[in-house]
């Protein structure tokens, strides 16, 4: 409705749950939604689903598969399990646990740990710290005090951050994301049918996505991510650098993860990201602000945050986002993070036709 | 035998599920061997164990590591709401780099969380939680004072 779009016109649909059972299939969806499609997409990738889904449909629309997309997301997370997602153990007593996931389950890591395991590697090789890991932390939520909406609001500081209790070593409470309920959806059409629409069009410049592993355990280096190849896999598909992107998006499960994605995309060299990120680039009035709603870190994080990267950065390139606008952006990288660190896509959008 | 088997009271934690491929490895941990794969056909390590070797999809065979590895990374963790696990708080969770290569993921015991550092050198030993199913820990290699 907001986009002008009527529902008749909808005839691509893409979505992903988690833990939703088959009533939260695509299929099913399709059919909850009364969506009379001809090109549907379940693609799973945790968190990144959504970025993935924006690549699979660009390339549908432009086979000429369909025309007009509908991607939704929604999750009722913590009215459903609370906040069990990060610390709740990835096996119940006694269970017998199948597949490679009964090669981590009988030692109890939760979440949490996995990416601890990371940013504890990367502390290890690069000398990286708590205090410019809580940087983001502390950026975010300054951000988040602006939308209205965000879980938690009120300013912190890095002190406050790595004075937060530890949860995994070396991840303290306000290096985790919050978890909360949460959905959206977006809308993706040719261009020259968004033309007409009721809300000013933001154009896909880029999509690319990798996967280095799934399960923790298999992550072949712990401070490298598959953001490194679809960073500038996807940079490049959109005739830009780094330093042409005025703001990011990226996935904040965790402090460790926006850094480890940082790095990825070449916004600084590997191993630099701690300095990179004391140095204020990210935060609000700096050049490449970040994660401008509010981010899993304060704002929502219903379980795979990937939609939200997108319409965030949708809203920055519509000139919609308050006072939060980054001024003069045209070009926005969302970056999504699926599984544990696994499956990486980077989305590049801009506000003017390519 | 290359590395200890202790006896467990009882087990309460997740308990892994031996399927064909996976059978021989907890099997052999419970006897005292840590088995990994290893490629007949380009020479590649991997664990976890699978029905196809992720270098070049040749069917690895079994081979018997050292039980000797170094800390790649690890956490320790401090809140988990899930039982057994929660009573056991502060523990490691590592990624344990085999000597051989491969890595894996496993509890580091016998000494304190603040005594584990990446690159600590440890060694393998297993409990048998069921019959045929051992799960492989790992403590530091050298007796401490």
């Amino acid at each position: 409705m907001d986009s002008g779009v009527a529902k008749s016109d909808i005839d691509g649909y893409l979505s992903a749950s988690m833990g939703g059972g088959d009533s939260e299939s695509p299929a099913s969806m399709a059919e909850y939604l009364g969506v009379d499609h001809r090109y549907i997409d379940g693609t799973m990738t945790g968190g990144s689903s959504f970025e993935f889904h924006l690549q699979h449909a660009a390339a549908a629309i432009r086979q000429g598969l369909c025309e007009t997309v509908l991607v939704t997301y929604g999750s009722d997370f913590l009215s459903r399990m609370g906040r069990t997602l990060g610390t709740g153990g990835f096996g119940r007593e006694g269970q017998h646990v199948q597949g490679p996931a009964q090669y981590e389950a009988p030692y109890g890591n939760t979440l949490v740990g996995a990416y601890a395991m990371a940013a504890r590697r990367h502390m290890h090789e690069y000398g990286t710290t708590s205090e410019q890991l809580a940087e983001i932390a502390v950026g975010v939520r300054e951000y988040a005090g602006l939308n209205p909406n965000a879980m938690y609001r009120d300013p912190i500081s890095v002190k406050d951050v790595v004075n937060s209790r530890l949860v995994a070593d070396p991840l303290h409470k306000l290096d985790c994301c919050v978890i909360s309920d949460g959905g959206g959806a977006l809308i993706m059409t040719t261009a020259e049918r968004a033309r007409d629409l009721r809300q000013p069009p933001v154009y896909v410049l880029g999509a690319a996505g990798g996967q280095t592993h799934w399960h923790i355990s298999q992550m072949p280096d712990f401070t490298t991510t598959a953001a490194a190849t679809c960073g500038p896999a996807a940079m490049a598909e959109a005739g830009v650098t780094p330093d042409d992107v005025d703001t990011v998006q990226l996935y904040d499960s965790f402090t460790i993860t926006v850094l480890l994605l940082l790095e990825g995309l070449g916004f600084c060299k590997r191993g630099e990201g701690g300095a990179y990120i004391a140095e204020g680039h990210l935060r609000r009035g700096g050049d490449l602000p970040l994660n401008t709603d509010g981010g899993g870190l304060s704002s929502c994080h219903s379980g795979m945050r990937g939609m939200f990267l997108l319409i965030e950065a949708t809203r920055q390139l519509r000139g919609q986002a308050g006072a939060a606008q980054v001024p003069d952006c045209n070009i926005a990288v969302a970056c999504g993070s699926g599984g544990w660190l696994s499956c990486i896509g980077t989305v590049v959008l801009g506000r003017e036709h390519p | 035998m290359t590395i200890e088997v202790r006896a467990v009271e009882a087990w309460t934690k997740p308990i892994p599920a031996p399927d064909p491929v996976s059978a021989a490895f907890w099997g052999a941990a419970a006897e005292g061997k840590l088995l990994i794969q290893r490629c007949p056909s380009c020479g590649s390590r991997q664990f976890y164990p699978r029905a196809m070797c992720t270098t070049c999809g040749t069917d690895p065979e079994w081979e018997e590591a050292s039980g000797r590895g170094t800390v790649y990374t690890f956490t320790v963790i401090r809140q988990q709401g899930a039982e057994p696990f929660k009573g056991e708080v502060p523990y490691v969770v590592a990624m344990i780099a085999l000597d051989e290569g491969p890595m894996m993921m496993a509890n580091v015991t016998g000494c304190a969380p603040e005594d584990v550092s990446i690159g600590l050198a440890v060694r393998a030993y297993s409990v048998e939680v069921e019959p045929g199913v051992g799960v492989v820990y790992w403590e530091p290699a050298e007796e401490r004072p």
